[in-house]
């Protein structure tokens, strides 16, 4: 087990180095760069020692600086926000969008794998016709027209839910339930598919032989099994909602990490792209490990295999 | 990451389990007939009532139809009215109908849209053309909603068959190639695969736009809207081929170990001919399922970016532009109820008819997935 989290370990610090590098050659090969932006339009010489200031005349040596302030966890200046340095971008905006995509993903589980469960056992009949239409819609709605829907809905008109904003606990449901509908979606499905793979199986029909009542063995029984699939989707769909979503910040007014994707990119600021692309990989690859030491602690064969 | 190689050995296995459980009706197998079937017997715990069973089965069916029935009631309309909407859909009519509620009768004056001077000169299926301008009301600038939701529609149709033709074209490609060379190779692609995965998918988007901007449009020369639909298009395609390639390179593997390939290479078939003359055929059916998956989320993302300000630039409509414009046009204080309904109702009937499709698509060609109906 300890070699296997080795490898992964190694494997994920190697992907990383990987997106890292990738980043950097999109981020200098994109034309632009933040000392020209909009109304600062600065005589050459100028932009020449702004450069030079920020040690970004030189590719190799931004590539390198870059990197040694990241593995100290200092992601350095950003060029769009005064007086903000990466680190604090980062230290206001991320417990934001994790709080939010925690959430977010547990309404997912709570509600996907039950619906799922629920779909598989009665597969064909209308509550499974049903479930799975729903599904369809959740994965066919923009999240800008789902979350619109619910706010005008509960704040504007029922009135139970503040407009926007955030800072009281009363800010979180609807922004977690409109940001967790996709993951529902899928959830639903990924647990219906598998489900029925292990309604299939010989352990099943042993259980059932042995006069185990039918919801035992499923929700018991079966559903550890079933899980698995699920569980391996969650690790890439925690770090994806656990970074935000601009769409969802937009409408709900939430200073999450999300627009800061999509503003750094568009203001074409080197230092916050790397430093978000830096957070979300690092995310990704931990919750994926993460994924990997629940999955042989559910199913202890995956140990022994390797 | 997720590596390649556990998930086609999990797809192998299965296949394998269902090839030894379907023995034809003769030998007692799932086809029915007059032998007693363990499978069978199994399988019934877990089902309802067979008229429970058929009910949702004729639903499924009736919606399939609806779902085509939606999309022919939508691409017929705005075919037809094509060539007029390509000239009315930017006719402003700043006097008279700015965020006009809809009507039954026109509020703009029939020259505005004719393009011609003159009530008497046009003829009459302009006329009707005309008539119908009003009846979904009238955006901020006082365009008719009508002549911006149709071509719309049109444009994000033709752009998801596109980002799916891209997205096949190279998750298709890569995913045998991978498959076929095997080994170091192999290993190398899925690993680069693995690490586009791990790229954040908006932030690539917006950067890969940003880096093509220039060239594409020096390319297109003065067509600066067709430079920045294909701009879009390359965007959105260059990043949604990877779970194409994972899907074609597990077809391909469990492909290659089968007795027909072997037989074919111990004939004396090179890699390419049989990439062509066997593989290909039998990679048909995934191909066209994912494709048609594929084309739904490419008009969702694009809508996605259209709300983030970078998507279709306006004039130009698409679905995702008109429903964001919307969705950013109602506040608290008023109701322009059908800025945002009828665009989000068109868009979402779209995507919905069209993953229901996908889904069926899926259901009818996937080997794997044929025993589990509708996932």
């Amino acid at each position: 087990m300890m070699r296997r989290i080795a490898r992964r370990l190694v494997a994920g610090l190697i992907t990383i180095a990987c997106i890292y590098t990738l980043t950097f050659v999109m981020v200098i090969s994109i034309p632009g760069n933040p000392f020209q932006q909009g109304a600062r339009n600065m005589p050459p010489a100028a932009e020449r020692a702004l450069r030079a200031r920020y040690h970004m005349d030189d590719n190799w040596r931004y590539f390198l600086d870059f990197l040694r302030g990241a593995v100290r966890l200092d992601f350095g200046p950003t060029f769009t926000y005064a007086d903000w340095t990466c680190n604090e971008i980062i230290a206001t905006a991320l417990p934001v969008s994790a709080m939010l995509g925690l959430l977010a993903i547990m309404i997912a589980v709570a509600v996907g794998v039950p619906a799922g469960v629920v779909s598989a056992v009665r597969r064909g009949g209308l509550t499974d016709v049903s479930i799975l239409a729903l599904v369809l819609v959740g994965i066919s709605l923009p999240t800008f027209v789902t979350g619109a829907a619910l706010l005008s809905v509960f704040a504007v008109y029922l009135k139970v839910a503040p407009v926007g904003g955030w800072g009281t606990l009363a800010h979180l449901p609807l922004p977690a339930l409109t940001l967790s509908l996709p993951f529902i979606a899928y959830i639903t499905r990924l647990t219906r598919m598998s489900m029925l793979d292990t309604l299939g199986s010989d352990f099943v029909r042993t259980a059932l032989a042995k006069g185990l009542p039918q919801r035992t063995v499923v929700w018991k029984h079966a559903l550890k099994p079933a899980f698995l699939p699920v569980l391996s989707y969650l690790g890439p769909a925690t770090a994806q909602a656990m970074t935000g979503s601009f769409v969802v910040e937009k409408v709900f007014g939430v200073p999450g990490l999300g627009q800061h994707f999509v503003n750094a990119a568009l203001n074409r600021d080197p230092g916050l792209i790397l430093a978000t692309v830096l957070v979300f990989a690092t995310l990704l690859v931990t919750l994926n490990l993460v994924v990997d030491v629940l999955y042989a602690w559910i199913d202890p064969r995956i140990t022994e295999a390797v | 990451m997720p590596s390649g190689d556990s998930h086609s050995d999990r797809d192998h296995q299965s296949r394998e389990r269902k090839r030894a459980t379907s023995l034809p009706p003769y030998q007692g197998g799932t086809q029915g007939g007059r032998f007693p079937n363990p499978e069978r017997k199994r399988r019934a715990v877990f089902s309802l009532p067979r008229r429970a069973r058929m009910r949702g089965g004729a639903i499924r069916t009736s919606v399939l139809w609806g779902s085509g029935i939606v999309l022919a009631l939508l691409i017929v309309p705005s075919l037809v009215t094509l060539p007029l909407a390509l000239r009315w859909y930017n006719v402003q009519e700043l006097d008279s109908a700015v965020r006009h509620p809809p009507s039954l009768s026109p509020v703009v004056a029939l020259d505005r849209y004719s393009g011609a001077p003159g009530h008497g000169a046009a003829p009459p299926w302009i006329r009707l053309a005309y008539r119908a301008s009003s009846w979904l009301g009238h955006d901020d600038l006082g365009r008719s909603l009508l002549y911006r939701i149709l071509p719309g529609f049109l444009i994000s149709l033709a752009f998801g068959l596109a980002a799916a033709a891209m997205a096949v074209g190279i998750g298709a490609l890569w995913g045998a190639v991978a498959a076929m060379a095997g080994g170091r190779i192999d290993m190398l692609m899925m690993r680069i695969v693995d690490v586009l995965y791990g790229l954040p998918y908006i932030l690539m988007v917006i950067l890969l736009k940003i880096a093509l901007t220039r060239p594409l449009t020096a390319m297109f020369g003065g067509y600066t809207k067709a430079a920045d639909l294909v701009i879009l298009l390359v965007a959105i395609g260059g990043v949604s081929w990877l779970t194409m390639a994972r899907v074609i390179r597990g077809q391909v593997l469990s492909l290659r170990g089968q007795p027909f390939i072997e037989a074919a290479r111990a004939a004396g078939a090179g890699p390419v001919y049989i990439l062509r003359r066997h593989l290909l055929p039998n990679l048909v059916g995934p191909i066209i399922v994912y494709a048609t998956l594929v084309i739904p989320q490419a008009i969702l993302q694009e809508s996605f970016l259209s709300f983030l300000g970078i998507g279709v630039q306006q004039p130009t409509p698409s679905l995702g532009r008109l429903a964001a414009d919307g969705v950013q046009a109602v506040n608290m204080y008023v109701d322009y109820w059908w800025l945002i309904v009828f665009p989000c109702g068109v868009l979402v009937a779209t995507l919905l008819a069209l993953n229901f499709i996908g889904d069926a698509l899926r259901d009818a060609f996937d080997p794997q997935s044929s025993a589990t109906a509708w996932v």
